[in-house]
């Protein structure tokens, strides 16, 4: 077990190494989700005020857009110079290195989305500030949710000719019950009159489907990687 | 599988599809809803058959990524090609139902919503079978196995959240409540059933077809 952890911690280092060095997976997936929410707020937002609720449902779609063009490099980087067979082939534990690139796709997620969460209250008014808990426990389940597949999906299509496209046709309606979740919880804290009973079986929704999807995952990435 | 049990499950499927909708015009009209109430016995049936292919698609593709068995690769995909068929006339019976019932072709129900997350899922199933290339068979299996995870979300959905869709004990009371329908639509259950069985053995067996005249393929390639 200190082993799995081990791996995993390495793993997410050299990711993480990785991308402090270029910043290209940050930069890109910043750029974009910022756009998204700019296009949604010359959407949504009328003379001032923006449409009531819109906010919740922007700043979940942006969390998917944005954490789709993540995954799509998490498993590119180790196509070249065959890293990705030299990966599978250590003597490790190969949920230990899902794992890993899990947990450096969730902290770089979670680090876009700082800027998204402070952009979307400022443009629509939202009270996110005010609810910073609720809407980071939501955001963080709602992540580990998302990326837990997400990598899962990006490994397996990482031999796949066509995995740009397959990624969010395959991802997405996976990953549905825990954007509604989301956006759900979301919506029921920063309504007029938050309603947190609400919040929090969403709450409770989304660590539901985490803990499933997540063992899921981790069960299935050693027999879907076997070539 | 044996051609006569083969022939044999054909022919009464046949047989109680035709007289399905003799028995289904006999029964009692629903008091509020009338003639389109009538959509229920094949609207109902259809979900039915399209989560139990689910289900098998889901179980047989985790056996094939543990166990790596062909046969329970062919069975995924068979499956998952009836699911989906079947989820589509649930999805069109559905909404003819919901215009009359609440004044809506759509609601964004959880139990609705839920189903299409599942029909979708499905098709995205048979697009990476189809546009995957070489490996998408233990790409597909994975994806089946969620498929099947999301199963358990649907019906906890349908009693946790508010919905508007009947609930799930409408069909077991059917039987005390309205015993004139319940015997059509036991009926109409079990052709579709029949039907069911029937499909999933003919697209299993023209998968086996296919990796058979593939290996002789390889092997006249070979020389």
């Amino acid at each position: 077990m200190r082993n799995f952890f081990r791996v995993a911690w390495l793993v997410m280092r050299k990711d993480l190494k990785v991308e402090s060095r270029s910043w290209e997976m940050v930069s890109t997936t910043l750029f974009f989700s910022v756009s998204c929410v700019l296009v949604f707020s010359f959407a949504f937002v009328r003379e001032g005020r923006p449409i009531e609720g819109a906010a919740a449902g922007i700043l979940w779609i942006a969390v998917a857009f944005s954490g789709t063009l993540a995954l799509g490099p998490t498993f590119e980087r180790e196509r070249y110079h065959d890293a990705l067979r030299g990966l599978l082939l250590a003597p490790v534990e190969r949920s230990a290195i899902f794992a890993g690139k899990l947990l450096g796709i969730v902290l770089l997620m979670t680090l876009v989305e700082f800027v998204v969460v402070l952009l979307v209250a400022l443009l629509f008014q939202a009270p996110f500030i005010a609810n910073v808990l609720w809407i980071g426990a939501l955001l963080i389940l709602g992540n580990f949710g998302f990326a837990a597949v997400g990598t899962l999906f990006a490994a397996m299509l990482v031999r796949t000719r066509s995995r740009a496209v397959l990624l969010p046709i395959l991802l997405y309606p996976i990953v549905l019950p825990a954007l509604i979740a989301g956006v759900m919880g979301t919506l029921a804290v920063i309504q007029t009159e938050p309603n947190f009973d609400l919040a929090r079986f969403w709450m409770s929704l989304l660590l539901f489907f985490d803990v499933i999807f997540a063992t899921l995952a981790l069960w299935t990435f050693e027999p879907v990687m076997t070539e | 599988m044996n051609q006569r049990i083969f022939a044999g499950f054909l022919i009464v499927g046949v047989v109680m599809f035709a007289i399905a909708p003799v028995y289904i015009a006999r029964a009692p009209y629903e008091s509020t809803m009338g003639l389109i109430q009538k959509i229920f016995y094949f609207h109902v049936p259809a979900w039915f058959v399209m989560f139990s292919a689910v289900f098998i698609s889901g179980i047989f593709s985790a056996v094939y990524l543990f166990k790596q068995k062909p046969v329970a690769d062919r069975i995924a995909f068979a499956a998952a090609e009836i699911a989906v068929l079947f989820g589509v006339i649930g999805l069109i019976t559905g909404p003819l139902w919901a215009r009359k019932s609440w004044g809506v072709w759509w609601q964004w129900d959880a139990r609705l919503t839920m189903a299409l997350i599942l029909e979708m899922i499905f098709c995205a199933y048979l697009l990476l079978r189809r546009y995957g290339g070489p490996g998408s068979d233990k790409l597909a299996a994975g994806l089946a196995l969620f498929g099947l995870a999301n199963v358990p979300f649907v019906y906890i959905s349908v009693n946790v959240w508010r919905t508007i869709h009947p609930a799930t004990s409408v069909v077991p009371q059917l039987a005390a409540s309205a015993p004139g329908m319940f015997g059509p639509f036991v009926w109409c259950t079990i052709s579709f059933f029949v039907l069911f069985f029937v499909m999933l053995m003919t697209r299993i067996r023209l998968e086996e077809q296919r990796a058979e005249v593939e290996r002789l393929h390889l092997i006249v390639e070979k020389g």
